[in-house]
């Protein structure tokens, strides 16, 4: 792939759905029609403005957006270097930057009149994102997610069902997130007429990773502007976290042309990766097939995918989100890791610093953010999204501190 | 001329319909594989269906998913695969094997790699489930180079335009899946079938094979009665799984199977 092909980052996907030698449409025959006519819906919808006005409005009243930009001017001091800026997306509606994609695609699904919806999900943040609008908009929802899944996002497994959504327990494979993929697939195959699947993140056969990304980019958008308001200038470093990538492009992207803005995507180090139990495919993985995309995964040598490991539910999954592979092989993003011990110290930092108790996925941010702005200036600026908030989390933190709540 | 095009010229010449079973290679022991293999032709199977074991079977149902998994305990790469295909040929050279399975094992060893050593072992055919003639290309003229016959599915889901495509850049046979849905669901509707097959063919001369739902020798019959192949996959491995302890039974049940729906499907 040749250096000029990398400058335009506003080029892809191309029009079949490749970014780079990544992405592409690799699903069996049967969804080959559907997710054709799921991109034609969507190119449709994206330069219709009532569709979009509708999709703003939604963000703005039921999501609560613009999410603040906010500068955490303690912790950075205690840290002594750059000034780090919190992108707030744990004050939406449902927690997490997810709703954002579920808004988009329980529209989509209607423009579409499909009657059902599915989703898979791993710390529970997409599915109960997705069981919400689908109460909203009066649609069936089922949710897979993997057992191991189920027992340890306990309070996220209730909320779905509150909201109405059947929620599937995954017992295939390593009964996480990748094997509650699957049996979404499965089920969307065998009920494509009225189906709509919701993928949670920038992954899976194109149009998703495009789709995903263009509902998530509401984030760098207003976080580009936030800072300009805020600070004057743009940001030196975008940080945040990676399991499929969709909080991370949706700040990455509106950067992606501001060369002197360095971005850092922050994976599930689990353990270290020496240990070999991460799930970090972009820092330690090679490129392969899954879940309807060439991307970096986590395999071993006949190609088998193995199973990962990470604290956060969320981002224990064994691919990313076909872009950032690319951004990775261009060189515009830096990958890097941060084991399950650091995550938890900034959880903690961040909890008793600035009051805010924040997801173990965005804490694995957090802790990148505070490791980078020692390492620079005070009048440099560090946005870190802290993509969801850490309710969900409680019960595994007490757990493992050997707390019983 | 191919094994596969031989076998399908010669049945055509008998007026008979290929039955195409399927196993899991390595399920529920390598072991058992190779000699499987050679008592189902003895049964009555024309072709061989070989399911390559991957972590992340996506279009199989539980039955199949289960056999993955019991492969997967004996760790049966893509590499041990050729093995056995390459073990059979030794005692048989006529019989067409094709591979089914799912691209990254092949991406991993690599396209070529993998070409020169299927040639090698003997393999007549793939099927690669996530691979469709858009993303193909590149693998299947390589393929082809090396005389194996990338094959591709049809589905319900085919618009015309998708048949005429898959039908141009397939070759060997095109298999039509019966159903939305995964490996081993309902019965599938022998009616439907009966159109899409006629549809299929007015794009194209190569045989076309059914699979998907056909579980009994009079589903098979009547399938047989309007295709040129009948592939029979969940209804088989069933069988492995129930007998899994017992290669002796596993055969005898397999193979009982098999020649009940051969009978049928020659009445």
């Amino acid at each position: 792939m040749s250096k000029t092909e990398c400058k335009d980052y506003y080029a892809m996907p191309d029009d079949r759905g490749h970014f780079g030698i990544y992405g592409g449409k690799f699903v069996a025959e049967t969804l080959m029609e559907p997710i054709e006519e799921l991109r034609q819906a969507y190119e449709k919808v994206k330069v219709d403005p009532g569709f979009q006005a509708q999709f703003d409005k939604d963000l703005a009243d039921y999501v609560g957006r613009p999410s603040p930009l906010y500068h955490a001017e303690r912790w950075s001091r205690e840290l002594g270097g750059a000034q780090i800026y919190l992108k707030r997306e744990d004050l939406n509606h449902t927690g997490a930057h997810k709703i954002n994609n579920t808004i988009g695609q329980g529209l989509l699904a209607k423009f579409m009149g499909k009657t059902r919806v599915i989703a898979e999900t791993g710390a529970g943040q997409h599915g109960v994102a997705t069981a919400t609008v689908a109460a909203r908009f009066g649609m069936e929802c089922i949710v897979y997610m993997g057992e191991e899944d189920v027992k340890r996002q306990a309070p996220n497994v209730y909320r779905m069902k509150l909201l109405g959504a059947k929620v599937v327990p995954v017992t295939s494979g390593s009964r996480t997130l990748k094997d509650a993929l699957n049996e979404a697939m499965r089920d969307w195959v065998t009920n494509i007429d009225n189906t709509f699947y919701i993928i949670g993140t920038v992954a899976g056969p194109h149009p998703y990773p495009a789709m995903v990304r263009d509902f998530q980019t509401i984030i760098g958008r207003e976080a580009r502007r936030q800072i300009m308001e805020q600070a004057g200038r743009l940001p030196d470093a975008l940080v945040a976290c990676v399991g499929g990538g969709s909080n991370a492009i949706g700040l990455f992207h509106p950067f992606l042309a501001d060369e002197d803005v360095a971005i850092y995507g922050v994976e599930g180090g689990g353990d270290g990766i020496a240990s070999g139990r991460h799930a970090a495919p972009l820092c330690a993985g090679e490129p392969g097939v899954l879940h309807g995309n060439r991307t970096y995964l986590m395999e071993d040598k006949d190609g088998q995918i193995i199973e990962t490991h990470s604290i956060s539910a969320g981002l224990d999954y064994p691919g990313v989100g076909p872009e950032h592979a690319w951004l990775k092989d261009c060189g515009r993003a830096s990958y890097v890791a941060i084991t399950d011990k650091e995550a938890l110290e900034a959880f903690h930092i961040v909890t008793r610093t600035e009051g805010i108790i924040p997801a173990l996925e965005s804490s694995h941010a957090l802790a990148y953010g505070a490791k980078l702005a020692k390492t620079m200036d005070k009048d440099q600026i560090i946005i870190v999204n802290l993509s969801g908030r850490g309710d969900k989390d409680i019960n595994t933190i007490a757990d493992i501190e050997g707390i019983s709540l | 001329m191919s094994r596969l095009s031989t076998t399908f010229a010669a049945l055509k010449t008998d007026g008979r319909t290929a039955l195409i079973p399927f196993i899991t290679a390595g399920d529920p022991q390598p072991s058992v594989t190779v000699n499987l293999m050679h008592d189902m032709v003895k049964a009555g199977a024309n072709i061989l269906e070989l399911g390559v074991p991957f972590s992340d079977p996506m279009a199989e149902g539980p039955v199949i998913q289960a056999a993955c998994e019991r492969a997967l305990e004996h760790h049966v790469s893509l590499r041990d695969v050729l093995g056995m295909v390459k073990e059979f040929r030794q005692q048989d050279n006529k019989t067409p094997i094709v591979l089914m399975g799912y691209l990254n094992p092949v991406e991993v060893m690599g396209y070529q790699a993998f070409a020169d050593a299927a040639s090698e072992a003997g393999v007549d055919g793939t099927i690669l489930v996530d691979l469709p003639p858009e993303e193909g290309g590149e693998l299947d003229a390589i393929l082809k180079s090396k005389d194996i016959d990338p094959i591709f599915l049809l589905a319900p889901t085919s618009t015309d335009e998708r048949m005429e495509l898959i039908c141009k850049q397939g070759s060997g046979f095109v298999y039509y899946v019966s159903l939305k849905g995964v490996t081993g669901a309902a019965h599938l509707d022998v009616q439907s079938v009966v159109e899409k097959v006629n549809q299929i063919r007015s794009h194209t001369d190569i045989p076309v094979g059914v699979g998907f739902g056909i579980s009994d020798a009079e589903t098979a019959a009547k399938v047989a009665a309007v295709s040129d192949a009948v592939v029979v996959g969940s209804a088989i491995v069933k069988r492995v799984a129930e007998n899994a302890h017992d290669p002796k039974k596993i055969s005898e049940q397999v193979c009982g199977l098999i020649a009940a729906m051969r009978q049928a499907m020659d009445a």
